[in-house]
C-alpha cells in the first residue's frame, strides 16, 4: 500500500502580534499528499493558505511560528522525517531535494541585479551535496538541461536580466529553478495570478507535462477554481484558518458539501456552455484576530442553525473510501446542502 | 410625498448611442521610435448596454479606454458624445462630457485619496460643481449614492477612510463617487479583477443594476472571458490584439461560436471551474507564445507570427481589414477564415 509522501496532523500556525495573544492563522491543519498527487488549496485572500504553504517548508517570516502538530515526510525507501524537528542543516537539505518551493509573483522573486544564469548557479551550488564540486560546465548543464524543460532557449535566457523576460517567462524560470534538484514535493503559491490568459495557459500545460514525466506531488495554492478544476487530484477549501472541506476535485465541485466551497463555486463563471446565475457570499471574511463563535462562516451562511454558533464542527468524512478519496466537510448539516444552479441564459 | 432627494436624472433611453469612437488611433512618440497602441479603432457605447473590450495585456484596451473618456487626445480619429466631437466641445459642453462619462480604475487601493473620508470622496465633483446647496443636502447624496452602490446602512460608511475598508468596499466607493455626476456612461478598466471571486460577482451584479435600471452605458474592460459573458451577454464583445479590433458581435456568438484564431485562443485558454469540462477542454495551439513589441509589429496580419492558421504570402503581406462575416452582426479582421467563409457561401 503507498504511504503518504507527506502528512501534516493538526499544524497550526501563529503570528505574534504587539497585542498579548497572537493571531492563529492556521488553525489544526490535517491532510495527506501521496507521490504524484496534486492537492489544490482554495479559499479567499486572508484565509490562511500562503501561510499554510510556507509553514510547510518551515519558511515563515519571523513572526511566525508553528504552535503545534506535525508534517512528516516519507522518503522513498520508507524512511520519514518530522520536518518540525529538523535542525538547521538538515532542513536545508530537506528543502530544494525533496521538497521545493514556487513563491508568489514571478516578478518579484528574482534578484534585479543578477542574470538568471547567477541564480542558477546560486541555487545550485547552496545545495550541492555529494564528494565532487560541481563545476562551471555542470552547472551550466543542468541550467540549460532545466530550461529546455520548461521550454525555453537557455542561451538567451541565462545570459538575460530578471527586467528583459516576459511574465510567464519568469513564471517558468522559478519553476525550473525549483525543479533543479529533483524533489518529490512542489509548493505553488498562486502560480498563474497576474499572468496573460494564454501565459496562464502554457503555465498550466507545462506543470502537466512536468508532474507526467517526473512524478512530483503538487501542493498549489489558488484563490481560481478554474485552476484548481484544471489541475488538481483532490481539492481543500480553507476558510479562516481551517480546512473545511476536502474531497476530490469531482467531489468538490460536483457535490460541494460545506455552504462556503457552495458559495465559492456559485460566484464563478464558465466560458462554455450554459450561463448559470451567479451569486456572491453576503459580507466578507472574519478578521483572524477576532473569530466568531462555533464556526466561523456562521455569520455568512444560509444554513444557520442556534447549534452553529456554539460549537465548531470538526472535519467530518462523509464518503469512506479508498487512501486519499475521501471526501469530508466540517458542517453540521453536510448532509443538507444541495447544490443545484440555476441557468440563466442556454449556450 | 417626500422630495426627490436627487433631481430626477432625464436617462437616456435604452440603446441610445452615447459615446462613439470612429477610427481613434494612439501613438505615442518615445526614444526607441514610435508605438502604435491604438491603431484605427471604431466603437459605439450605448445607453443600458455593455460593450467589452478584451484581449492581453499590452493590446491597446487601457489607451483605447482613456482616449474614450477624454483623458487623452487621441493622434487620429474622432470621439463623439451625443454626436459632438468632443475636442470641440466648448467649456460647458466639455463639462457635461466630463460629468456624464467617468472611469472608474483597476486598483481600489491607488485609486482614493487616503486622507479623503467616503463622504469627501464620493461627493467631491457635487461639492465642485455647484451641485448641492449645503453639507447637509451633500450627505443626503452620498448617502443615496453609498446605497445604491450596496453599502449599507450608508451612514456607518460616510465617516470612514479607505484604510478602514476592504477592496470590496473600496471599489464601490470608487464606483459610487463616478455616479454622483449622474453619469450615463462608465469605463471600467479592469474594475473587478483584483477582488476575490465573491466579491467580484456581488459587484458585478451591483453594476448590472446600474445598467438595467438607470440605462448606464458600459465600456467594460477586462482580460477575463468569462467575466466577459456573464455581464455582457445582451451586449457586445470587441477582441483586440496589438492595438486593432480583430473581431466584434453580440457576446453569445463571440462566446459560443469564436471565428478568428485569437479569440479562438483565448476562450480555450480559460481554466474551466468544471473539472470533466477542464478534461475534456482543447486548447488552441498558438504557434509562438510571445505577444511581438509594439515597436517592431509583424508585416500584414500582426497576428500571423503566432497564427495556427497562417498561410504564407496571405496573411504576412496586407492587414485583412474589419469587415462583417456573412452579411452577419460579426465584424472579424481573417483573411483565410473570411476567404473560407466566402467559398462555402458561394460553394
Amino acid at each position: 500500500m503507498t504511504e503518504p509522501i507527506l502528512s501534516v496532523r493538526d499544524l497550526s500556525i501563529m503570528y505574534t502580534t504587539g497585542r498579548k495573544t497572537g493571531v492563529t492563522a492556521a488553525a489544526d491543519v490535517s491532510f495527506d499528499l501521496y507521490p504524484g498527487q496534486s492537492m489544490a488549496l482554495v479559499g479567499e485572500s486572508g484565509c490562511g493558505k500562503t501561510t499554510l504553504g510556507l509553514g510547510l517548508l518551515r519558511l515563515l517570516p519571523r513572526l511566525g511560528k508553528v504552535s503545534s502538530g506535525e508534517i512528516v515526510y516519507r522518503f522513498k525507501d520508507g524512511m520519514s522525517l518530522d520536518i518540525l524537528r529538523l535542525g538547521k542543516e538538515d532542513l536545508r537539505k530537506f528543502r530544494w531535494h525533496e521538497a521545493a518551493m514556487v513563491f508568489q509573483g514571478a516578478m518579484n522573486s528574482f534578484n534585479p541585479v543578477l542574470r538568471i544564469g547567477e541564480h542558477f548557479t546560486d541555487t545550485l551550488r547552496s545545495h550541492e551535496g555529494g564528494e565532487r564540486r560541481l563545476t562551471r560546465a555542470d552547472i551550466a548543464e543542468r541550467a540549460a538541461e532545466l530550461l529546455r524543460m520548461v521550454r525555453l532557449e537557455p542561451a538567451r535566457v541565462l545570459r538575460s536580466f530578471p527586467h528583459e523576460l516576459s511574465g510567464g517567462m519568469k513564471q517558468r524560470i522559478l519553476i525550473a529553478l525549483a525543479l533543479a534538484l529533483e524533489p518529490q514535493v512542489l509548493v505553488l503559491d498562486e502560480p498563474t495570478t497576474a499572468l496573460d490568459i494564454l501565459t496562464q495557459r502554457s503555465i498550466v500545460e507545462q506543470l502537466h507535462e512536468l508532474r507526467e514525466r517526473l512524478g512530483f506531488a503538487m501542493v498549489f495554492i489558488t484563490h481560481d477554481l478554474g485552476l484548481a478544476a484544471e489541475l488538481a487530484d483532490r481539492v481543500a477549501t480553507m476558510y479562516a484558518g481551517r480546512i473545511i472541506e476536502t474531497g476530490t476535485a469531482e467531489d468538490v465541485f460536483y457535490e460541494p458539501r460545506h455552504p462556503y466551497t457552495v458559495g465559492l463555486i456559485k460566484a464563478v463563471p464558465p466560458v462554455v456552455g450554459d450561463l448559470p446565475e451567479l451569486s456572491s457570499i453576503p459580507g466578507s471574511p472574519p478578521s483572524l484576530a477576532d473569530l466568531p463563535s462555533g464556526c466561523s462562516f456562521h455569520p455568512r451562511c444560509g444554513y444557520v442553525r442556534d447549534e452553529c454558533t456554539g460549537t465548531r464542527p470538526e472535519l467530518t468524512v462523509l464518503t469512506e473510501r479508498a487512501l486519499d478519496e475521501g471526501h469530508a466537510a466540517a458542517c453540521l448539516r453536510a448532509g443538507e446542502i444541495e447544490y443545484t444552479r440555476k441557468v440563466v441564459a442556454s449556450a | 410625498m417626500p422630495e426627490p432627494r436627487i433631481p430626477a436624472p432625464r436617462r437616456p433611453e435604452a440603446g441610445t448611442t452615447l459615446l462613439e469612437l470612429t477610427g481613434v488611433e494612439q501613438t505615442f512618440h518615445t526614444k526607441r521610435g514610435d508605438v502604435p497602441a491604438v491603431a484605427g479603432v471604431d466603437l459605439t457605447v450605448r445607453a443600458g448596454k455593455v460593450l467589452c473590450l478584451v484581449g492581453e495585456s499590452g493590446c491597446g484596451k487601457t489607451t483605447t479606454a482613456r482616449a474614450a473618456a477624454g483623458l487623452t487626445r487621441p493622434t487620429a480619429g474622432t470621439v463623439r458624445f451625443r454626436g459632438s466631437d468632443v475636442s470641440t466641445l466648448d467649456a460647458k459642453g466639455r463639462q457635461e462630457f466630463r460629468e456624464a462619462v467617468q472611469y472608474i480604475h483597476q486598483d481600489p487601493y491607488a485609486s482614493l485619496n487616503p486622507v479623503r473620508t467616503v463622504y469627501s470622496t464620493v461627493t467631491a465633483g457635487l461639492r465642485r460643481h455647484g451641485h448641492v446647496r449645503d453639507r447637509a443636502e451633500a450627505r443626503r447624496k452620498a448617502a443615496e449614492l453609498l446605497e445604491r452602490v450596496d453599502l449599507t446602512p450608508a451612514e456607518s460608511y460616510l465617516d470612514k477612510y479607505p484604510h478602514q475598508l476592504s477592496g470590496g468596499q473600496r471599489q464601490r466607493v470608487a464606483i459610487a463617487r463616478a455616479l454622483a455626476m449622474d453619469s450615463e456612461v462608465l469605463i471600467a478598466d479592469e474594475s473587478t479583477s483584483m477582488l476575490d471571486v465573491s466579491i467580484r460577482v456581488s459587484l458585478l451584479n451591483t453594476l448590472g443594476r446600474l445598467r438595467d435600471q438607470l440605462n448606464v452605458g458600459f465600456l467594460f474592460i477586462t482580460h477575463d472571458l468569462a467575466v466577459a459573458k456573464y455581464f455582457a451577454w445582451d451586449g457586445d464583445i470587441a477582441v483586440m490584439y496589438l492595438g486593432r479590433i480583430v473581431e466584434q458581435g453580440p457576446t453569445p456568438q463571440i462566446i459560443n461560436d469564436p471565428q478568428h484564431p485569437y479569440t479562438k485562443a483565448l476562450i480555450s485558454a480559460v481554466c474551466e471551474p468544471d473539472p470533466r469540462l477542464a478534461r475534456a477542454k482543447k486548447a488552441v495551439r498558438l504557434r509562438g507564445s510571445e505577444i511581438p513589441s509594439l515597436t517592431e509589429l509583424p508585416n500584414g496580419c500582426t497576428f500571423h507570427p503566432r497564427c495556427p492558421l497562417f498561410e504564407a504570402d496571405t496573411c504576412d503581406s496586407a492587414a485583412p481589414p474589419l469587415s462583417l462575416l456573412d452579411g452577419g452582426t460579426r465584424l472579424l479582421a481573417c483573411h483565410v477564415v473570411a476567404r473560407d467563409h466566402e467559398q462555402a457561401g458561394v460553394g
